[in-house]
């Protein structure tokens, strides 16, 4: 079952006179415990393909759907409400929030939902970071936990809420290789046990080793594993 | 959650807006208390007056050292419409020497027919119930005290609370007292039997209307609450003081304003992740405003004690007095610059973009 289902996707930014194709009639369906890495340089496009999958930016042309919501056309609240409900995010500085411990910072994914922190809430955080190997780390401060912690904590947060899509953006990209891949197997566990599909955006090519599959993406265009984005339209025409 | 966190686990972050807030909340005490004290030592024998009404010969300005009201305009007034009782009043503002004290108390010698709130009928010839301001200074029940140059003894039977003049300790008199009082040290300004400085009315109906017209233009009638304005200086002190007060008010709002400006420029990076991971901006928003109000209530806590404080170390002579009205009025006018300050940050917080979240390394 497709959970993230993007059909000829465009995004167009106007600067000046000018437009600035970010995603050219991008094309993508990740299913079910499906891990995809998406591989680019700088200024391909990926971040704005993460972002209008998790709901950050919507389309210029194009539908978006992500485990049955059809988020095209959705307004800015709307997706609010929908990414904290659909989506999990692990961004590439991590960005705990710093006053907060480890516990803490998964139960705001409960209080931005209205929640209160209750026992259930916090039963779910303390399981989720004993998974993650920080049991013993609750109450530490961001501060107080190595990087490598930090992005397990992350990790704990995106997964809080049950999302059926995750969305990683360059989760190694602060770690040295061999806690970036330490922290790529966690990921690939972590996803595999629960049956969530995962994009991860990463530019470093060594990484696409713990997907499923893995889409590089050029000027804004896709192309699937061992194709790059020309011989893949020119296999098209 | 957050907000709460965040001043618990950070508080060296709030600790110079407090300090700020705190000093201006003791500021905005003090000014209010000097208002107050000024206020209420000015009008207290005008606002216990038991009427409708404050009765002024015409030309006087409003004034009871200027005003004079002879039998014939009285009977005037006493006839006019509405009326149901009639009472004469004046004041004399004189120096007194009390038993035991080397240095004059200063006195308005008040004589009267209606008793004030709390100040009990006209006592006998000779005798006089005191502002309990005069017990501060060294005066006593059965204690006489000799008014004005011409050493007039008044001696006094019991005390008020509350009946100040013009800063003075009222000394409440029968009218005949008040004219010995008033002919023996303002010669000058000397009374005939029948002569008052003004009439206290009780009635019903447009009082003020009715007297002015049944005297012909003999009189200027006024409220009680136009009396006490129109005392020399109550008005513009309180103008005056005001305007300093507001303006104070307007530093709250700028302080709180500037501080949680920097805040919330500081928290962009913080607040583009929570709106990604599905913060609103109105949830955001009100944690600005919570840690706003939050910061205006400590500070209004602290500076309330500093004021208390000052106004314990000052000595007797500064008019200084701190109501509870004055500390709510403090309070919501703290609360009031807090929200409206923090509320300068609604547009930065509502201008951060989720998607900034993505593809930024720190």
């Amino acid at each position: 079952m497709t959970v993230l289902d993007m059909r000829d996707v465009r995004k167009v930014y106007r600067s000046g006179d000018a437009d600035i194709v970010a995603l050219d009639h991008a094309t993508l369906h990740v299913d079910h415990g499906e891990i995809v890495a998406l591989l680019g340089p700088s200024g391909s496009g990926k971040t704005t393909l993460l972002s209008i999958a998790g709901g950050l930016l919507t389309p210029t042309e194009g539908t978006v759907e992500v485990g049955g919501h059809d988020i095209s056309d959705y307004s800015a609240k709307q997706l609010t409400e929908f990414r904290r409900e659909n989506v999990g995010f692990v961004f590439q500085s991590v960005n705990l929030v710093p006053f907060l411990n480890a516990e803490e910072n998964l139960l705001v994914v409960d209080e931005l939902g209205g929640g209160r922190g209750g026992r259930t809430a916090k039963g779910r955080a303390r399981q989720l970071l004993d998974e993650l190997g920080l049991g013993h780390r609750l109450r530490n401060l961001p501060a107080q936990l190595s990087g490598g912690e930090r992005q397990r904590v992350a990790i704990g947060r995106a997964l809080f809420n049950n999302p059926k899509l995750v969305l990683f953006d360059e989760p190694t990209s602060a770690l040295d290789t061999k806690l970036g891949a330490q922290v790529m197997e966690l990921i690939r566990s972590e996803m595999k046990a629960r049956d969530t599909a995962a994009v991860i955006v990463t530019h470093d090519s060594r990484m696409t080793e713990y997907a499923d599959r893995t889409v590089r993406i050029v000027d804004g265009r896709l192309a699937a594993d061992g194709a790059t984005p020309d011989t893949a339209a020119a296999a098209k025409a | 959650m957050l907000p709460f966190r965040e001043l618990r686990r950070r508080p060296s972050r709030f600790v110079v807006a407090t300090v700020v807030l705190s000093f201006l909340a003791t500021l905005l005490l003090f000014l209010g208390g000097l208002l107050d004290g000024l206020y209420l030592g000015s009008t207290g024998a005008i606002r216990s007056q038991d009427a409708d009404v404050i009765v002024f010969s015409s030309g006087s300005r409003d004034s009871f050292l200027r005003s004079r009201i002879a039998g014939d305009l009285r009977q005037q007034v006493e006839s006019a419409d509405g009326v149901d009782e009639v009472g004469g009043i004046g004041f004399v503002l004189l120096g007194a020497q009390v038993p035991g004290e080397s240095e004059l108390a200063d006195v308005a010698v008040a004589g009267y027919e209606i008793p004030p709130k709390g100040v009990p009928a006209p006592p006998a010839d000779g005798e006089g119930v005191a502002d309990s301001s005069l017990r501060d200074r060294g005066v006593s029940t059965g204690d006489t005290i000799l008014v004005g140059p011409a050493e007039t003894p008044v001696t006094i039977i019991g005390f008020v609370d509350d009946t100040s003049y013009l800063q003075q300790a009222s000394v409440w008199v029968n009218l005949p007292t008040w004219r010995v009082v008033q002919n023996a040290n303002r010669p000058d300004a000397a009374v005939a039997d029948d002569i008052v400085q003004a009439l206290v009315v009780r009635g019903t109906g447009d009082l003020a209307n009715s007297i002015d017209a049944a005297t012909d233009g003999g009189t200027n009638t006024l409220t009680i609450d136009e009396a006490v304005l129109a005392l020399p200086g109550v008005q513009q002190q309180g103008d005056t003081f005001d305007q300093i007060i507001y303006s104070t008010l307007v530093v709250v709002l700028a302080v709180v304003g500037l501080f949680f400006s920097l805040l919330t420029i500081e928290r962009i990076g913080l607040y583009g992740v929570l709106k990604a991971i599905g913060a609103s901006t109105a949830r955001l928003f009100a944690g600005v405003v919570l840690q706003a109000v939050i910061v205006a209530t400590i500070s209004f806590v602290i500076g309330s004690l500093l004021a208390l404080l000052a106004a314990a170390m000052l000595p007797d002579g500064v008019p200084l007095t701190l109501i509870p009205s004055r500390f709510v009025f403090t309070f919501v006018g703290l609360l009031v610059a807090a929200v409206l300050g923090s509320a300068i940050s609604l547009r930065r917080v509502t201008r951060v973009d989720p998607a900034s979240a993505i593809g930024t390394a720190s």
